[in-house]
């Protein structure tokens, strides 16, 4: 299980924890807290290539639905079944049950955009409404 | 220079927001979508009991002797059947059959009505009832800024009335009574818009919070929550009700909306009268009909519905059921005559996903027992 201060995270909320060329993407606790009850999620499919900052998944609230942006660049290498069973997986456990998907990543460069922890929640703190 | 937006608060905007509401701007309103979560808050109605604001429904006061010959007229349903004491779930028509407004119209005492209207057209409602009432020895007065309004829903709700407001538990569906309510003159109807048993508190907003305090208080055993306006969607569209300015509107008549029943063209002559009883027995070009998810996935307004590949049309509403754990919706089709069971499809993020024509309601809460 990553701790959330140990991960990287993008502007669209998305956290990222890179273990050598893999890396495994999920959703921030902040941004399961303002989806509200998810109950539907829709991973990419398996292989697709992703590509840094495009949607590549959905995740739904009994309100709204969300796109899930591709952090870095990559083929997918995993897919969270056990998430799209029981998508208030993502509520209950968004840094460990509920990992959405892996990246085999294309340059790993890419990781230096990303922010840190301290970053993360001085950018939440600045879009709060 | 900056734009002014005029958000309207209810009188127990604070209170919400206490209770942890998360404030949204609903249509000129500031009332919570959520409390601690939807699905939690739509389980409560179902299971036991939820708490709603419903301060921004309107309050329209039609009384003196020809008060039931203007609701008898402007009105689909048979005035008839609210007799004192009770009210008729009915839709004011305009000329072409269109919905003015679907709207609960209560008989309080002889010549002495009391028309609970949405929020967003109340003025217009007003306005058209004024306009039919001219020469007529009838007054109608607009009085929702001067009232709020609670909702109280779940089958266990009777139960805690029973201290409260014991009149009120003896009401049959629809049944009103009125009631002194810490000093203050309200009315408690048998109503609501879940498909739960429970009830509806017209109130001066200097008693409200009290109110809502007390059946905070009593609700305690019984598990209650205070509901936003998500599981008020959620809830509704499961029962089948409709909701005005989504479902229908001055463009879509009674029978379109597949409510029928609404319909009495036997009381005499009323509004678009001659229109509906064309259109009944002419047939509908389109029907309002309800659809749900065979896979997963969540419909929403606006997803378009195909049967053997040709578009029928679109979804007024849809959401994800919590009751059913399925997406649900309802939209107008261009095939009136759709039976339940049939293969549809509903395109959501443009991928067709299957479905099938439903009944509806989709879901019979204890309201409909």
């Amino acid at each position: 299980m990553p701790k959330q201060e140990e991960v990287k995270y993008t502007k669209t909320h998305e956290w990222i924890s890179v273990q050598g060329e893999e890396a495994t993407v999920g959703l921030s606790e902040h941004a399961q807290h303002e989806m509200g009850d998810i109950v539907f999620v829709e991973l990419p499919k398996p292989a697709r290539n992703v590509e840094k900052e495009k949607p590549c998944a959905v995740v739904e609230s009994v309100k709204s639905a969300f796109d899930i942006y591709a952090p870095v660049s990559g083929q997918i290498s995993a897919l969270n079944d056990e998430v799209t069973k029981d998508p208030a997986l993502i509520n209950q456990s968004p840094m460990d049950k509920a990992w959405l998907f892996k990246i085999k990543l294309s340059d790993a460069a890419q990781i230096k955009d990303l922010m840190d922890w301290n970053a993360y929640q001085e950018f939440v703190k600045q879009n709060a409404h | 220079m900056t734009t002014a937006t005029l958000v309207r608060k209810t009188a127990l905007n604070e209170t919400m927001r206490k209770a942890g509401g998360k404030m949204v701007d609903f249509h000129g309103w500031e009332l919570p979508i959520q409390f601690e979560g939807i699905l939690k808050e739509h389980a409560a109605v179902r299971n036991s009991a939820g708490i709603f604001d419903v301060s921004h429904m309107g309050q329209i006061f039609v009384t003196g002797p020809d008060s039931f010959k203007l609701l008898q007229k402007t009105n689909a349903n048979d005035l008839r059947k609210a007799t004192v004491g009770k009210g008729v779930y009915s839709h004011l028509l305009n000329e072409k059959g269109g919905l003015v407004d679907d709207i609960i119209a209560f008989c309080l005492a002889l010549n002495r009505y009391l028309v609970i209207v949405n929020a967003t057209t109340s003025t217009k409602d007003f306005n058209w009832l004024s306009g039919k009432a001219s020469g007529a020895n009838v007054k109608v007065e607009n009085r929702s800024d001067d009232y709020s309004m609670v909702a109280v829903q779940g089958p266990s709700v009777p139960k805690m009335m029973e201290v409260f407001a014991p009149e009120a538990v003896k009401l049959p569906r629809f049944g009103i009574v009125e009631k002194k309510l810490f000093g203050a003159d309200c009315f408690i109807s048998r109503t609501g818009y879940t498909g739960e048993d429970g009830f509806e508190i017209t109130a001066p907003h200097a008693v409200i919070t009290e109110i809502w305090n007390k059946m905070m208080e009593l609700g305690k055993p019984y598990g209650i929550v205070p509901c936003g306006l998500g599981a008020r969607d959620t809830l509704r569209l499961e029962s089948g009700y409709l909701l005005y300015g989504q479902d229908v509107d001055d463009e879509h008549t009674t029978y379109e909306a597949n409510y029928g029943w609404v319909v009495c063209l036997e009381k005499g002559d009323f509004t678009a009268r001659d229109i509906l009883l064309k259109q009944k027995a002419g047939g509908l070009k389109r029907r309002l009909t309800g659809i749900v998810l065979s896979a997963a996935g969540v419909p929403r307004p606006g997803c378009k519905v195909f049967k053997d590949g040709k578009e029928l049309g679109e979804l007024a509403s849809a959401t994800y059921s919590p009751t059913l754990k399925k997406g649900i919706g309802v939209g107008y089709m261009s095939n009136p005559n759709l039976k339940p069971g049939e293969a549809l499809e509903v395109e959501i993020h443009g991928k067709r996903v299957p479905a099938q024509v439903s009944k509806v309601p989709f879901h019979k809460g204890t309201a409909f027992k």
